[in-house]
């Protein structure tokens, strides 16, 4: 009888995790397509960082030759990987406010009036965001090589930078999820952006590191995003090695963590005050 | 003038009313300034960089680009009160058209002198050096208050012809690349490739060269007319185009 109890309820487990699996394919599936039925919500994440890297490549060409530039060939390669990390956080903060309009208009209460995987619902958004996230850093590599651009990790390093792309994109829609579902409101969401903004500009994503000084040097040295940025950027014009590969997948990992367990921790508190 | 001084006047107020409208005019401009100097820094060791202090170099821009978008403000405020009924009201009034072109530039041009003030002065709290003393300091305040008199004439003339907020996002969007696609990063003669030809043709070239006058060195006449005579040039065809603007609003 035990074993009869047993055998059932484990069949029923399974049973909940494949429909909640398909549940959390179809919301992921619901936040990419958004993404290509609105190209407007796209064009900020798309147009603006390859702006900046054309206009950084004519503007500081030179400063290549500059004593402490990493050895590159062009700007375009150094900038590469702060052009990808740029269209990802924005890219990431237009998912969190996705969510928080989703809240505003009913939509997520509607989800929880149904008998939907709670957790797919987080996991489905953020799923859409990596897969968005992917695209760009594939999008970006690609469209810059006719512009003299080279990647020295090759197609695999390329490939590392997709999954990392992918995983930037996890860590930074986490921290805006949190926000939208301890909010609920997608202005508040969009007020994060600015301070996406300052924390990019106070990183290493448009110049190194270590042609900085002073106050502004240590903060980009205790920024994460400049520890994103340069996992990437090691395997655009260093080449593959273990230490790039791990740089831009492990920093990633890290703050996907703490974006993701602020986020589980949000989402259940926003369930349970309904 | 009188009723250009009362719509001045009703600007400035909403403005103390609503402070969280005119704080991101402020804070953009200190940002931009201390970290585009920051980020850049090492820019200034390229041969030919004009000085040393890189935020001698940013914070005009800075300055700039705050004076600019505070003018498209001015467009966004005639977007609200077309929305809201309150242009209709104005219009029904007996008062001279241009006032309401005008009125809301006073306040612009008072806004503006306050955020070219609090950011000269933070800047020079991170460093910055005037080179050429009063004189070179009326060069940034005049090319900000002439920036601002373009860019709210551009952002009156949009907000004039869309009547909406579809208006705001052309408004800032040309002011971005318009900037930008300058010696915005740094000067011609360290720029390479298709910026220096778009840059070299730009007006706003002129205008942020007249702003960074009284930060490289001396302030020369050579240095100045370019940038006067693209101030006035644009300015007169912008606010022109608001103008006819607005007379597109009683047809």
């Amino acid at each position: 009888m035990t074993a009869t109890l047993s055998v059932q309820s484990t069949a029923a487990m399974n049973h909940n995790w494949r429909i909640g699996f398909r549940q959390t394919v179809a919301m992921s599936k619901r936040s990419v397509l958004a993404l290509w039925r609105q190209p407007a919500l796209v064009v900020p994440s798309m147009i603006f960082p390859l702006f900046f890297a054309a206009l950084g490549t004519s503007s500081f060409g030179r400063a290549i030759n500059l004593p402490g530039f990493p050895k590159v060939d062009s700007f375009l390669d150094f900038s590469l990987a702060g052009t990808i990390v740029q269209g990802v956080l924005f890219g990431s903060v237009q998912s969190g406010s996705a969510l928080a309009t989703d809240i505003e208009n009913g939509f997520f209460y509607r989800l929880m009036a149904a008998p939907s995987s709670r957790l797919g619902i987080l996991v489905g958004r953020l799923a859409g965001a990596a897969a968005y996230g992917a695209f760009q850093t594939l999008f970006f590599s690609l469209l810059l090589l006719p512009f003299g651009m080279s990647i020295k990790g090759g197609p695999l390093g390329v490939l590392i930078m997709v999954v990392s792309g992918g995983l930037i994109a996890i860590a930074i829609s986490g921290f805006m999820a949190a926000a939208a579902l301890k909010t609920g409101s997608s202005e508040a969401v969009q007020g994060i952006f600015p301070l996406v903004f300052i924390m990019l500009f106070f990183s290493s994503a448009f110049f190194p590191r270590q042609t900085m000084s002073g106050a502004y040097k240590h903060i980009a040295d205790f920024n994460p995003i400049s520890h994103l940025i340069e996992g990437m950027r090691d395997i655009c014009i260093d080449g593959l090695s273990s230490g790039a590969i791990a740089r831009a997948i492990l920093v990633p990992i890290a703050i996907m963590i703490v974006s993701f367990t602020l986020a589980l921790r949000a989402l259940a508190q926003r369930i349970a005050a309904q | 003038m009188r009723s250009a001084s009362a719509l001045s006047t009703r600007a400035l107020r909403n403005t103390r009313r609503m402070p969280s409208t005119f704080l991101p005019t402020l804070a953009m401009p200190i940002f931009q300034s201390i970290a585009f100097a920051g980020t850049f820094f090492a820019i200034t060791k390229v041969p030919g960089f004009p000085t040393d202090r890189s935020i001698n170099w940013y914070m005009p821009l800075a300055v700039c680009m705050g004076a600019a978008f505070g003018g498209v403000g001015l467009g966004f405020s005639a977007i609200k009160d077309m929305e809201n009924g309150f242009f209709d009201r104005l219009r029904m009034a007996p008062t001279p058209r241009r006032s309401l072109i005008i009125g809301p530039l006073i306040s612009c041009y008072i806004r503006t002198l306050v955020v070219v003030t609090v950011v000269l002065l933070v800047s020079i709290g991170f460093g910055a050096r005037p080179t050429s003393g009063v004189v070179g300091l009326a060069m940034l305040y005049i090319a900000a208050l002439g920036l601002s008199t373009v860019s709210a004439g551009w952002g009156l003339g949009i907000a004039f012809r869309f009547r909406d907020m579809r208006g705001a996002a052309i408004m800032q969007l040309t002011l971005f690349l318009t900037m930008f696609l300058s010696s915005a990063q740094t000067p011609l003669n360290v720029m390479t490739g298709w910026l220096h030809t778009v840059a070299r043709y730009n007006p706003a070239t002129n205008i942020l060269r007249l702003s960074r006058q009284g930060f490289l060195g001396d302030v020369t006449w050579d240095g100045v007319w370019g940038g006067l005579v693209a101030l006035v040039g644009l300015s007169v065809l912008t606010l022109w185009f608001a103008r006819r603007g607005l007379d597109s609003l009683d047809r």
